[in-house]
C-alpha cells in the first residue's frame, strides 16, 4: 500500500492539480465563486424562511447554514465523484493505473472547498452571537466521517455512471428530495417520536446535526450517534469497493 | 527463460444494447425482454512465450483482434480465459492520442502524460526541454493544449512516449508520426528505442517493417491464431493471402505442411 503510494504519489498530485484548473477554469473569481454562490443561496433561505421557522428555532442563520454546509459538501464531492471514471476513461484505456485515484482527486478538491466555506461557516456563527466552546474540535470526526462517505458513494455513482448514462439526471432528482428529507430548513419536532426516529436512517442529516448540536448547543453527541455515523461510513465504502472490485476490468466495455 | 508468456488466452468481448442506455430504458428493456447482448471472442485461444530481446510483430487484417490482445498483454484488461505471466516493467503504447486534457496547457499536459507513463517528477524536470524540442513546440509551451492541431498532438505524444526504458514494450502502430521530416526523426527515434534490447510486440500493417524488425510473427484472424513462428515464411504466406492468391484455409495447409 505504501509502495504503491510512493508509486503514485506524482501521478496523483498532477491529478489533484488538474481537478482544480478544470472547476476553476483558472479565474480567480473561480475559488471565489465556489464561496459566494452557497451564500447567495443562503442569504435568499434565510429572507425567506426567518419568518417561518427562526421563530422558535434559536441562531436561525447558524442553523440553516448548518444544514446548507454540510448538504453542499455532500452533493458537490458526490456530483464531481460520479463523472471521475467516464472522465478520465481516456487515461485509464490506455495505461494501467487505479481507477480511484480519479476519485479522491476530486475528493480532494470538494474537501478543500469545504474547508474554505467551513471558515466562512464559523465567522457567521460569531456573527450569529455563538459562543465557541472547546467541543468545536470534535466537528473532526463528522467532517472526517463525512469525507470517507463521499468517497464511498461516489466510487458507487461513479460505476453507474459507467453502466447508465442517465445516473445523473436520476442522482439530481435524488439529491432534490434529500434536500426535504434531510431537515435543512426545518426543525423536526413537530413530527411525531417515531417520525423523528426516522430521520436517524438518513446519513446526510446525521451529519447536519451532529454540527447543530456542537456549534449551537455545544453538547456531544452520544457514543451511539458517533457510532450509527460510522455504520453510514462502513456501508457506503464498503459498497463502493465492491463495485470496484467487481467491475474493475468491466468498465472498458462500456466507454 | 520467457520474460513474457501469454497462456491460452481467449477474450470475451460484448456488443449491442448495453452500451449509452439509461436506468430507466435498461429496466423497460429487460422486463420487455428486448435486452439484447451479444457477446463474441476477440481472440480465441492465444499462446506465445517471448524471451529477453525477443521482437513478434502481430499481423492481421481489420477485426482480427490484435488490439484487444494487446490491451490484455499490457494488463488495460483481463483476459476471460488464460493467463498473461510478465517479467518486469511493461510499457504499452496504445491510443496516445487519448488522455490528454484540452483546457490545461501544453506544460501541464507534458507532466500529467509523464506521470500517467509512470515517470517521475525529477525524470520530467530533466528531459521536460529534450521532451518539447523534439516535439519542435518550443513556441507552444503555454498555449492551451486545445489549440494544438492533431499532428502537433501525435508529435507530443509521440515524444513523452520515446522515453521510456521498458522491460516489455508493446506498440500499435506507432512506428512514426507527423509530416515527413518528423515521420523520419521519429522512426530514427524508434529504432533507437527498439534497439535498447527490450523485449517488443508491434502491430502493424506495413508489412515491410516486420520483415525488418521483428523474429517472430503472431498471425491472427477474426481472433484465431493462424500462424505463430519464424519471420520470413509467414509473411511471405500473409502477403499471398492479403493479395488473395490463397485464401485461409490453403495458407494454413502450407503452414503445416
Amino acid at each position: 500500500m505504501i509502495k504503491k503510494m510512493i508509486q503514485y504519489q506524482f501521478l496523483f498530485e498532477e491529478l489533484v492539480k488538474r481537478d482544480f484548473k478544470q472547476k476553476y477554469k483558472r479565474t480567480v473569481l473561480g475559488v471565489g465563486w465556489s464561496l459566494l454562490s452557497p451564500l447567495l443561496m443562503l442569504l435568499v433561505m434565510r429572507m425567506m424562511l426567518v419568518g417561518f421557522f427562526g421563530r422558535d428555532t434559536p441562531h436561525y442563520t447558524t442553523y440553516l447554514f448548518s444544514g446548507t454546509l454540510v448538504f453542499g459538501f455532500f452533493s458537490e464531492a458526490t456530483k464531481r465523484g460520479m463523472g471521475s471514471l467516464r472522465g478520465n476513461a481516456g487515461i485509464f484505456s490506455m495505461a494501467t493505473v487505479p481507477k480511484y485515484l480519479f476519485l479522491l482527486s476530486r475528493n480532494v478538491q470538494a474537501l478543500i472547498n469545504f474547508l474554505l466555506t467551513l471558515v466562512i461557516y464559523f465567522l457567521l456563527a460569531a456573527f450569529d452571537g455563538i459562543t465557541f466552546t472547546w467541543r468545536v474540535v470534535c466537528l473532526i470526526y463528522p467532517i472526517c466521517c463525512l469525507t470517507l462517505f463521499n468517497i464511498g458513494i461516489g466510487m458507487v455513482l461513479s460505476a453507474l455512471f459507467i453502466f447508465f448514462r442517465d445516473t445523473q439526471y436520476l442522482y439530481d432528482v435524488f439529491l432534490r428530495m434529500l434536500t426535504y428529507l434531510s431537515a435543512i430548513f426545518y426543525t423536526i419536532d413537530r413530527f411525531s417520536p417515531l417520525g423523528q426516529n426516522l430521520f436517524l436512517l438518513n446519513p446526510i442529516y446525521l451529519f447536519i446535526r451532529y454540527f447543530r448540536k456542537i456549534v449551537i448547543e455545544a453538547t456531544v453527541p452520544t457514543i451511539w450517534f458517533h457510532l450509527l455515523m460510522a455504520a453510514d461510513v462502513v456501508i457506503a465504502l464498503g459498497m463502493g469497493c465492491f463495485m470496484y472490485k467487481k467491475y474493475n476490468t468491466k468498465f472498458l466495455y462500456y466507454i | 527463460m520467457s520474460v513474457l508468456e501469454v497462456h491460452d488466452v481467449s477474450i470475451r468481448y460484448m456488443t449491442g444494447d448495453f452500451k449509452n442506455i439509461g436506468l430507466k430504458e435498461f429496466v423497460l428493456r429487460k422486463l420487455t425482454g428486448k435486452y439484447c447482448v451479444k457477446e463474441f471472442w476477440a481472440d480465441k485461444n492465444i499462446s506465445f512465450a517471448l524471451g529477453k530481446g525477443d521482437m513478434l510483430g502481430i499481423i492481421g487484417t481489420n477485426g482480427a483482434g490484435k488490439s484487444t490482445l494487446l490491451k490484455v498483454v499490457s494488463g488495460i484488461m483481463e483476459p476471460t480465459k488464460g493467463k498473461v505471466k510478465r517479467e518486469g516493467t511493461v510499457a504499452a503504447l496504445l491510443n496516445l492520442g487519448s488522455g490528454f486534457d484540452g483546457e490545461l496547457t501544453v506544460r501541464e499536459n507534458v507532466y500529467l502524460r509523464g506521470a500517467i507513463m509512470g515517470y517521475t517528477r525529477k525524470f520530467m524536470d530533466e528531459t521536460y526541454d529534450q521532451i518539447i524540442e523534439f516535439a519542435e513546440l518550443e513556441e507552444f509551451q503555454d498555449r492551451m493544449f486545445r489549440q494544438l492541431s492533431s499532428g502537433m498532438r501525435a508529435r507530443l505524444a509521440f515524444s513523452i512516449a520515446s522515453l521510456i526504458q521498458p522491460d516489455i514494450l508493446i506498440l500499435d502502430e506507432v512506428l512514426a508520426v507527423g509530416d515527413g521530416a518528423f515521420r523520419k526523426k521519429s522512426e530514427a527515434k524508434m529504432r533507437e528505442i527498439l534497439s535498447r534490447g527490450a523485449t517488443t510486440i508491434l502491430v502493424t500493417h506495413a508489412l515491410g517493417q516486420v520483415r525488418e524488425l521483428c523474429n517472430k510473427v503472431l498471425w491472427l484472424d477474426h481472433g484465431e491464431q493462424v500462424a505463430l513462428g519464424s519471420t520470413e515464411g509467414i509473411c511471405d504466406l500473409y502477403q499471398q493471402f492479403l493479395d488473395k492468391k490463397i485464401n485461409l484455409d490453403q495458407a494454413k495447409e502450407m503452414l503445416n505442411s
